[in-house]
């Protein structure tokens, strides 16, 4: 256990991006994770009398056009956004690596089908893909993530078969079979654990695309449904007041800018880790 | 003899970890015209670092040298790149154990053996170059060398990629052949082949070779001098016969007790 | 047959697929890698295969242990699972495992019978004695070990179900001289020890010379010579065999 803290801590001091990608989504998390027990004000208390308010000590944030105050509901935005960025990453990397791996791993025909498959999933932007399931899964925050995670399948299993094939001409797969090793240990307990650093950065990746697109969905309105809102949605409510009230688009705004480059410098410590 | 080489005191430091990495220490050669030298070590050794700063190819940020590698005049070490390249391929010349990534696998070997007299003797004309570049390729022993010029190095064997490697370096006919291990990449009869070829050369052009190896009994079969190297230092110096038959350093007796002995005769337990 | 024999190899011929295939030929080519190969081996000797690149002794060997299967031939053995050691110990050992776990799989894997926690730590901490390794190095990754240490581990993993056969595939090509001659010792150490049955693979007679009791040189798929070891170098009768040992420097 001291041995991994003394790397982690090597690792961090060696490693700038590794820190920053640690104290940004460190403090998104935190802001998060607090936003569950405590916000200023309740997410979805309007008050007609501070409607479209700018920065003020009552209102960090300042309010939006029905008066609730928005750092509450940025607080309450980023845990929907954060919650279908990291269920549909699950849902995407899970997937996709039980696909990649097996059909890496034994080839052949599977393999033949499935990646023609895949590459057909590949030809559209995973955001159409997304609408398209959607239309058929129906709005709200469960259904986008699913339709996300589905989207994301194909992309995980691309990178985890490439691996897998990389991995599985090695003579340590031939020595293991030698010994008597089933394909299905052979796949799960002996290569894909060489794969979690390729696994690790992939998978900030798709935490960012994640938040990009789950901000884009819920834009297009296919996301979270009012009066609860992600950090997307409420960018979609403000457009309409740009001018009149900045800080509206421009917290909601800079939390996502922040979440996807924490995220980014996370994935670029982890590519990077010696 | 004339010296045409003479490094004293080399000194190769690395700087990559918190704990500097002495790889080569009060390294010292002298080395003749005409005069094949062998460098021999196990990995880690330092025998590739000391043939490597020869060369002028370690210029690494992390890293220091000291020392003096005297050549033509010019101290290696700290004269300025523009000298330096003058000699790299040239006065110098280099081959490298992996015949496989040392060539250029889009590239003809004809291309690849003229490039050293493309940079260093530009005013050779086309036609003399190409050859030039099949002369070469002949005096390495490749017999269809008209043919081999237009060929690409995937539709080489190991051995004729080496080959090609020599007959490139040895183009600008130069005073120095550094070879570090040559032959350790191709197989016996090939190995045996290769060496008589640098004995050839030797023997022909009065080349100064330096021979890197791990291999013991190549080093007895070609160098008249020879380097014992291990953990960065010299353990041992002297002429080849009588390191091989009178090793007075521990590490030296140790290595070649390592090659298994053969007796082929009924009786009789060594030979 | 004789009942002495621990393995013998009929008439076997392997093909490999031909990668190289042309986009829309439909001719799957097969490159032809081991011709009318027989072999026979009594039980507890050592038995060299020695050869260049491309003589088909690699090919023979993952033959033998089951790896590539798709031959012609008859290959009788008198045991089961039968193990093999690897030329490069970099990559034969899986890096993202400690020693102890690698040392355990084979056991963990066991059809034959179930080892409890007690059981299994006995018999890693048995082999590795054998392979004279500190305990310590249990917690150890691959990358944390030299060249000759892993080659050490990668011993004791066939060990570790004491199987008859072990095939050795250039066991110390990769190593320095001075490691190689200490493995060398181990395998002999082993095969004097247990009895067990060693195909030694190599290119460097020398090393042949050491350890073998009888050899058989191949050459493009083919056995050119066979012979018990000793006699084989003082009269080599096939002139490839003669040229191998002038490039070896035995014979002059």
């Amino acid at each position: 256990m001291s041995k991994a803290r003394t790397e982690l801590k090597r690792n961090i001091k060696e490693n700038p991006y590794l820190l920053a990608g640690l104290i940004i989504t460190g403090l998104i998390l935190l802001m998060t994770i607090v936003g569950i027990f405590w916000t200023p004000y309740e997410p979805t208390a309007m008050n007609s009398a501070e409607k479209l308010k700018g920065v003020s000590f009552r209102h960090l944030m300042g309010t939006d056009n029905m008066g609730r105050d928005i750092f509450s509901r940025v607080m309450y935005g980023s845990r929907i956004t954060l919650l279908i960025a990291i269920g549909t990453v699950a849902i995407g990397a899970g997937v996709g690596t039980i696909i990649g791996a097996l059909t890496g791993y034994f080839g052949g025909m599977l393999d033949e089908v499935m990646m023609r498959i895949i590459d057909a999933l590949f030809a559209f932007p995973s955001i159409l893909l997304a609408l398209v399931i959607v239309s058929v899964f129906g709005t709200g925050w469960i259904q986008l993530l699913i339709s996300l995670g589905i989207a994301f399948v194909p992309s995980f299993a691309r990178i985890v078969r490439g691996e897998v094939l990389r991995c599985k001409n090695m003579d340590y797969v031939e020595n293991a079979r030698l010994q008597g090793v089933s394909d299905f240990r052979m796949i799960f307990v002996h290569i894909v654990p060489n794969i979690k650093g390729v696994l690790a950065s992939s998978i900030m990746i798709g935490f960012n695309n994640a938040v990009l697109a789950e901000a884009g969905l819920s834009y297009l309105g296919v996301g979270s449904q009012p009066p609860y809102a992600s950090l997307g949605k409420m960018l979609s409510d403000a457009q309409q007041y740009m001018f009149t009230m900045p800080t509206y688009v421009l917290f909601p705004g800079a939390i996502i800018v922040l979440m996807v480059l924490g995220f980014a410098f996370l994935g670029e410590g982890i590519s990077r880790w010696k | 003899m004339e010296i045409i080489l003479d490094v004293t005191d080399l000194h190769i430091e690395f700087h990559d970890s918190d704990t500097p990495f002495v790889a080569v220490e009060d390294f010292d050669l002298m080395l003749g015209r005409g005069e094949i030298v062998g460098i021999v070590g196990e990995s880690g050794s330092g025998k590739s670092m000391s043939a490597l700063a020869i060369a002028g190819l370690l210029n690494r940020k992390s890293l220091t040298k000291s020392g003096r590698i005297m050549f033509d005049g010019n101290d290696l070490l700290t004269c300025d790149r523009k000298t330096l390249r003058s000699y790299q391929g040239d006065e110098i010349s280099i081959i490298f154990q992996e015949p496989m990534t040392s060539l250029n696998p889009v590239k003809r070997i004809g291309w690849q053996v003229e490039e050293p007299l493309f940079i260093h003797h530009p005013e050779v004309s086309k036609e003399a170059r190409k050859t030039m570049a099949i002369e070469a390729l002949k005096s390495v022993g490749l017999e269809n060398a008209e043919d081999v010029y237009y060929m690409y190095p995937h539709e080489l064997s190991g051995g004729m990629r080496q080959r090609v490697m020599i007959a490139a370096a040895m183009i600008g006919d130069p005073k120095i052949l550094i070879a570090d291990e040559p032959t350790t990449a191709l197989d016996v009869t090939v190995q045996a082949q290769i060496v008589e070829l640098l004995k050839k050369l030797n023997k022909e052009r009065h080349t100064s070779i330096i021979f890197i190896s791990h291999d013991l009994s190549l080093v007895n079969q070609l160098c008249q001098r020879v380097i014992v190297m291990q953990k960065g230092n010299i353990v041992e110096s002297g002429r080849t016969s009588d390191v091989f038959t009178r090793p007075r350093d521990p590490y030296t007796k140790k290595l070649i007790a390592a090659i298994p002995k053969i007796d082929l005769s009924r009786d009789g337990e060594q030979a | 047959m004789s009942d002495r024999d621990v393995l013998k190899v009929a008439d076997l011929n392997v093909y490999y697929k031909n990668r190289k295939r042309k986009l829309f030929s439909k001719k799957n080519k097969k490159i032809h890698a081991l011709h009318d190969v027989n072999v026979s081996m009594e039980e507890g000797e050592v038995l060299a295969i020695a050869g260049e690149s491309g003589s088909g002794k690699s090919t023979l060997a993952r033959a033998i242990v089951g790896i590539n299967k798709d031959y012609t031939g008859t290959i009788w053995q008198k045991y089961d699972r039968p193990q093999m050691v690897f030329q490069d110990p970099y990559s034969s050992l899986n890096p993202a495992k400690k020693i102890g776990w690698l040392l355990e799989e084979p056991l963990r894997v066991d059809k034959t019978r179930t080892w409890t926690k007690e059981e299994m730590r006995k018999r890693v901490l048995e082999i590795l004695d054998e392979i004279e390794l500190p305990v310590s190095y249990l917690d150890r990754y691959p990358a944390q070990l030299s060249g000759g240490q892993r080659q050490r581990v990668c011993i004791g993993i066939a060990l570790m179900r004491s199987p008859k056969l072990l095939i050795a595939d250039e066991p110390v090509s990769a190593l320095d001289v001075t490691i190689q001659a200490q493995i060398l010792e181990l395998l002999e150490n082993l095969h004097r020890k247990h009895g067990i049955s060693i195909i030694f693979i190599s290119h460097d007679l020398r090393v042949v010379y050491k350890i073998s009791d009888h050899v058989m040189i191949m050459k493009d798929g083919r056995v050119v010579e066979y012979g018990e070891t000793k006699e084989l170098y003082r009269n080599p009768k096939a002139e490839y065999t003669k040229s191998l040992l002038k490039a070896a420097g035995i014979v002059k």
